[in-house]
């Protein structure tokens, strides 16, 4: 295995200029545009956040307001081939078997799924790269770091969750309020149960990068391990951390309705894309629009961060660059 | 001519053999689904109805009670009475005479010395018996001869139908158990996994929480039942893969318990390959009021205890008003459409404490506002909730989790605005909700929150007991390790005078008219319970088996004996 | 290497016992009662004897004591025996009988042995989870090697596609639909699997494998997803590297570049997803098994602590323990195989 010292531009980077770091920024933000899938993955998250932070003042309907008489109703598209289907643009997407609005409840339910699937994938992968990196880079601390992720893996889910609410859920509300209580206690139990995959690949990664030539050349000049961690080895398991970023966003919005059917989540009526999809699992035959949507919803939200993943990748590597 | 008769003889018998009647094992294979594994195959040692029903097709009581409620014989001869002499004129004791010539499934005669066994093992102290409520006054079990059996009260037994009578209380073989007795009962793994009964079938196989693999019980008393040779009881998956098994793609002959919505239900039907049943009981959806105060600012020793009344539902007025604003046939039409009836009666049946309580069955959105503006809670500050000397009213209204009750909360919840009334809704897992885990900020019995809603019911045809939870003192508190079945926290002198009177009467037309003035004094007179919905069951069967009696006053699976296959 | 590993091993021992007071004290600290499915007719003070008849009321500590003699000392005693008597492999030793009488691990659900179910239940465990994480793998390495070496070909754009979408399509979604496609409607593959079926001949191993598409499919679809995208994204990062370049002047076959130095170069965060894994097959999939009502160790976790049965909770979650001690071990070990370079002394 022959790694040149000079593989990664970064040691030259401490040497270079101001206007020289900032024309590389420049580069990347032109590679990233080239990246077809990025732009479009990045112009998809842009409209659904968007979607989700200002379609309540669009489309005013309440998601948690019931109106049984409209129970029900199917989306308007179902009219092209099925004329007697029970539609009307009052609910254009149709509604539940309470008759609540499911476009409504589709941008109320993003909200919360957003904003719980982005803290707790940040959350998680923030925990899990430190300790990863932590434990990969100082041989003292290998072990300890590891066997607590150890510990953390093996125990039990539910048991762990019913102890977080008996304990925090009091506090918690008293201090943020029911609902941001209930957020944070939400992206609290689920970064703190989901970093350690990340954990473990990042240390395996960090191990072997650290014996390679540049980190070994980096060290013998002299360069301080808080240098050589944040400019040598973090870009260099960043694609890793990028496939763990877009699953864990997926696992964390399903999570979020798991806890919620164990009345750890938010209240029964307040809708969340995990929620919705699995309240309608049941009618899935009769109403297929009701899993299909937020189905949809999740799947196309965790593709757009894996395409602008892809395309930051490629942005940030300077072989590809620029080519 | 005789060959002529032998004919029609022989034709006789092939048309009662098609029926279904003709001789053991002659139908095959049935095969049944319950969404919740049976773990152990003796009730006394688990009180959980998969393995009550489940052990039921092996072990039986001596008389159950029929899809009417009504008491029929089983291993007894007959249901004892005071007028068969059956029960003592002063009702302190009751006399059970077996059946002769009854066989255990290892060819032993039963005698009464198992059913004597039988109390002793429930009764013994350090063996945790889950049905000991059965046998709770009995004083002496006493053999007076081999099919005989005389069962001692320490006070007369107004309802002596305790012991060895339904589901929960069957007969286990002495011979077998006889090494099992308090504290050893753990111990007996190959009794508690495959008990020698006296039912329509004998275990084969048994697979904790799994499956149950049963073949037709050869000493059984009818000679030509089961029809069935063979029977598989499978455990597992939940009320809407069991129901598509049954009646979408056929691969069960019954499943239990089809707790779904009755639209699902519906398209499930149309599978056309089973039909779903629904039998009703004594089974209530009830929301309950907390009449103390849940506020977490009070300190725990006080926190939902008698010594702080509620600040608002302690109020007749506003109890009354939020029940006069739910629409129960709605919530009937959504949640369980023919296995419901609106109710606002906490004893909907036997007919005979049923009361005439139907007041609260239509919804008055503007009656309960009236109500609650004369009892002095008004929107003052306009923010749309109702509000007296700065106490708003925000209602935390707490249930286990389940589809149907979430849906239930989400109506609620919208009635309850429309009178002024904030709710924040909760659910919880059940089992942290139904356990009684003292440690625990979210049982039913600490009641945390200022209404909640489940259902419950009582053993048998008998209220007493059911009705007896609401004495004063037998509430939930610290004290008591927060255990207690008065959830309410109720309190009335009047009402402990009548569970007392009611305990001693025998008249059964006299015990009927105190159900029903208890009844009513928790229903309609304070409104401490807001009963919802009168629950039946529901579960579906295969279009081609037959016999399938669904009773909810007992095991559902109390006549598989009869059960037979359409051809 | 081997010293390494060796006092890995040693050390293991006191981690283990350490997780295992972990898992017990997070069992006691959490609310529920093994008498929340006790139905609600069974008096309060019933239930108070029933939870002193499972040695509920005892102090903490001597519950802990208990579990840990049963678990250590009772349970091998009982194995040894089985081996003496029954196995095929020593079972010409003179039988023994170390356990007899002595109270092994007992489930408070079944009031039977928490071993016994585990025996009972691992054949399904590892027939459905086992089988489709074996499949997920095997489909998920060429998938990933495959799309790296073609980047942004159709194949990896597909490819992406899918498992991206798989991965984020919840198996309580993913099950009930291919049970109403392939059972209700087709009524090709049965909706529940049969745990007492018996492969005897080719009929009955058809029909086994006719029961175990569906749950393996679904399980599957998670694997290959994961494993394809840690997969492709480290071949990604490695094919562009200088030595790739170096290796292809010097000549060597494309096949021997990509399939024997990239690969190999690659494999590290692959073998830590496998590794981690492995141990899961043992743990089960809670939710695939309850919606194809396979009943393997998942569901029995599951349904274990729906009733706070702590006794079986204890031991499963603490074999699972065990798993993941001795597989990160291993995979720390194949790290320094698969790179010389990595050195743990």
């Amino acid at each position: 295995m022959t790694d040149a010292p000079l593989k990664t531009p970064e040691p030259t980077v401490d040497r270079v200029s101001e206007a020289k770091s900032s024309s590389q920024w420049r580069d990347v933000w032109k590679q990233f545009k080239r990246h077809k899938g990025a732009v479009m993955g990045g112009g998809f998250l842009a409209f659904i956040t968007l979607f989700v932070l200002i379609g309540p003042y669009i489309w005013a309907l309440e998601a948690t307001k019931l109106d049984i008489r409209a129970k029900d109703m199917r989306p308007m598209y179902t009219v092209l081939w099925n004329g007697e289907a029970k539609v009307g643009w009052a609910h254009p997407l149709g509604t539940d078997q309470l008759g609540r609005d499911l476009l409504s409840q589709l941008i109320e339910g993003g909200r919360a799924s957003m904003a719980v699937g982005w803290a707790a994938m940040i959350l998680a992968l923030f925990l899990g790269t430190t300790i990863g990196v932590l434990a990969g880079f100082f041989k003292r601390m290998d072990f300890w770091l590891m066997r607590f992720t150890d510990l953390v893996l093996s125990l039990p889910i539910l048991p762990l969750l019913l102890v977080a609410v008996t304990l925090f859920r009091q506090p918690l509300r008293a201090n943020f309020g029911p609902e941001m209580g209930m957020f944070i206690l939400i992206v609290g139990v689920v970064g703190i149960t989901s970093w350690m995959q990340t954990a473990r690949i990042v240390r395996a990664d960090v191990l072997a990068l650290k014996e390679r030539e540049f980190v070994l050349a980096a060290r013998s000049i002299g360069t301080t391990p808080t240098k050589i961690i944040t400019r040598h080895l973090i870009p260099n398991v960043m694609s890793p951390i990028m496939v763990s970023a877009t699953l864990g966003l997926a696992t964390a919005i399903i999570t979020e309705s798991a806890l919620s059917f164990l009345g750890v989540g938010f209240p029964s009526d307040f809708p969340t894309w995990g929620k919705l999809l699995s309240d309608a699992v049941q009618r899935m035959e009769q109403f297929p629009e009701r899993v299909l949507l937020p189905g949809l919803m999740i799947s196309l939200t965790v593709l757009s961060v894996n395409y602008i993943g892809d395309g930051l990748r490629d942005a940030l590597d300077p072989r590809i660059r620029g080519r | 001519m005789f060959s002529k008769i032998m004919t029609i003889g022989g034709a006789l018998a092939l048309s009662i053999g098609t029926a279904g009647f003709a001789e053991r094992g002659a139908d095959g294979h049935v095969s049944i689904i319950y969404w919740q594994a049976p773990s152990i195959l003796n009730p006394y040692l688990s009180g959980g109805t998969k393995d009550v029903e489940s052990s039921s097709l092996v072990i039986e009581p001596l008389g159950r009670y029929d899809q009417d409620g009504a008491l029929v014989p089983f291993l007894a001869e007959e249901i004892p009475t005071v007028a068969n002499g059956g029960v003592s004129e002063d009702l302190t004791s009751i006399t059970w005479k077996l059946k002769s010539g009854l066989k255990w499934s290892d060819g032993t005669p039963v005698t009464s010395a198992d059913v004597k066994f039988t109390a002793e093992y429930c009764m013994h102290p350090e063996g945790g018996c889950a049905q000991a409520s059965f046998f709770e006054g009995v004083v002496s079990i006493e053999e007076l001869d081999e099919l005989t059996t005389k069962v001692t009260f320490n006070q007369p037994k107004p309802n002596p139908y305790g012991p060895f009578m339904g589901g929960q209380s069957p007969i286990i073989q002495a011979a077998q158990f006889a090494d099992c007795l308090g504290a050893k009962a753990p111990e007996c793994t190959g009794a508690n996994f495959g008990p020698i009964g006296t039912g329509p079938f004998v275990v084969t196989d048994f697979r904790p929480n799994d499956v149950i693999q049963m073949k037709a019980n050869e000493h059984y008393r009818d000679p030509a039942k089961p029809a069935f040779a063979t029977l598989t009881f499978k455990g597992g998956g939940d009320a809407t893969a069991a129901g598509r098994a049954v009646m979408e793609t056929g691969e069960f002959d019954y499943a239990w318990n089809m707790q779904l919505a009755p639209d699902v239900l519906a398209k499930m039907a149309e599978g056309g390959k089973g039909k779903p049943i629904a039998a009703f009981g004594a089974l209530v959806e009830r929301l309950e009021m907390n009449l103390t105060n849940p506020s977490p600012d009070l300190p725990a020793e006080t926190r939902s205890t008698r010594a702080e009344p509620h600040p608002f539902l302690s109020d007749v007025r506003v109890r009354r008003a939020l029940s006069m604003a739910i629409d129960r046939d709605l919530l009937v039409e959504v949640g369980y459409g023919q296995a419901g009836r609106p109710t606002c009666n906490l004893v909907p049946a036997p007919k005979i404490y049923t009361s005439d309580n139907t007041g609260c069955l239509t919804q008055d959105i503007a009656g309960a506002n009236a109500l609650l503006d004369e009892a002095g809670w008004v929107d003052s500050d306009g923010d749309g909730v109702r509000d007296k000397d700065g106490v708003k009213m925000a209602i935390l209204y707490q249930t286990s989790t389940n589809a149907v009750r979430q849906d239930f909360q989400a109506l609620i919840k919208q009635w309850w605005s429309e009178i002024g009334v904030e709710t924040e809704l909760r659910n919880l897992d059940a089992s942290v909700f139904f356990g009684g885990d003292p440690g625990s900020p979210d049982t039913f019995q600490k009641f945390y929150a200022d209404v909640e809603m489940y259902a419950n019911v009582f053993n048998g045809t008998d209220p007493q007991q059911y009705l007896a939870a609401y004495k004063c003192g037998s509430e939930p508190k610290p004290d008591s390790q927060w255990q207690g079945e008065n959830i309410n926290r109720f309190c009335d002198p009047e009402y402990d005078n009548l569970i007392e009177e009611y305990a001693r009467t025998g008249d059964i037309e006299k015990r009927g008219e105190l159900g029903r003035r208890m009844n009513d004094m928790l229903t309609k007179d304070s409104m401490t319970i807001v009963p919802l919905v009168d629950r039946g069951r529901v579960s579906a069967h295969s279009v081609t088996l037959g016999g399938v009696v669904l009773n909810t006053w007992d095991s559902e699976l109390w006549n598989v004996a009869d059960w037979h296959r359409i051809k | 290497m081997l010293t390494f590993t060796f006092r890995r091993l040693v050390l293991s021992i006191p981690t283990l016992l350490f997780i295992s007071l972990a898992i017990f004290m997070l069992l006691q600290m959490a609310p529920g009662d093994p008498m929340a499915q006790v139905p609600l007719t069974v008096p309060p003070d019933v239930k108070q004897k029933m939870r002193e008849a499972l040695g509920l009321g005892q102090p903490v500590h001597v519950q802990y004591w208990k579990w840990l003699v049963q678990f250590f000392w009772i349970e091998p005693q009982v194995f040894i025996d089985w081996l003496t008597r029954e196995s095929w492999t020593l079972g010409w030793l003179p039988d023994t009988s170390f356990a007899e009488g002595k109270l092994r691990v007992i489930s408070w659900q079944t009031r039977g042995p928490v071993m016994s179910l585990v025996v009972q239940s691992l054949p399904q465990t590892f027939w459905v989870v086992g089988m489709s994480y074996v499949v997920g793998v095997l489909i998920a390495l060429p998938v990933g090697i495959y799309s790296a070496y073609r980047h942004y070909s159709i194949f990896d754009q597909t490819g992406t596609f899918i498992t991206m979408v798989g991965f984020s399509i919840p198996p309580f979604f993913t099950g009930p639909l291919l049970i109403v496609i392939f059972a209700v409607q087709l009524g090709w593959l049965p909706s529940t699997y049969n745990t007492v079926h018996q492969v005897v001949d080719w009929d009955s191993f058809v029909i086994q494998m006719k029961q175990m598409v569906l749950p393996v499919m679904v399980l599957a679809l998670q694997t290959t997803a994961q494993i394809s995208r840690y997969m492709r994204s480290a071949m990604l990062d490695n094919l562009k590297q200088d030595y790739v370049r170096t290796a292809r002047a010097k000549g060597l076959r494309e096949s021997v570049v990509v399939m024997v130095h990239v690969l190999r170069n690659s494999m590290i965060p692959v073998v830590t997803v496998i590794a981690l894994g492995i141990p899961a097959i043992f743990g089960g999939a809670i939710i695939t098994e309850n919606v194809f009502k396979v009943n393997g160790l998942g569901y029995q976790l599951l349904i274990a602590l729906f009733a706070n049965d702590i006794p079986t909770v204890m031991t499963l979650t603490f074999i699972f323990a065990i798993l993941i001690v001795l597989f990160n071990l291993i995979a720390d070990v194949l790290y320094g195989v698969l790179d010389p370079r990595i050195r743990y002394d």
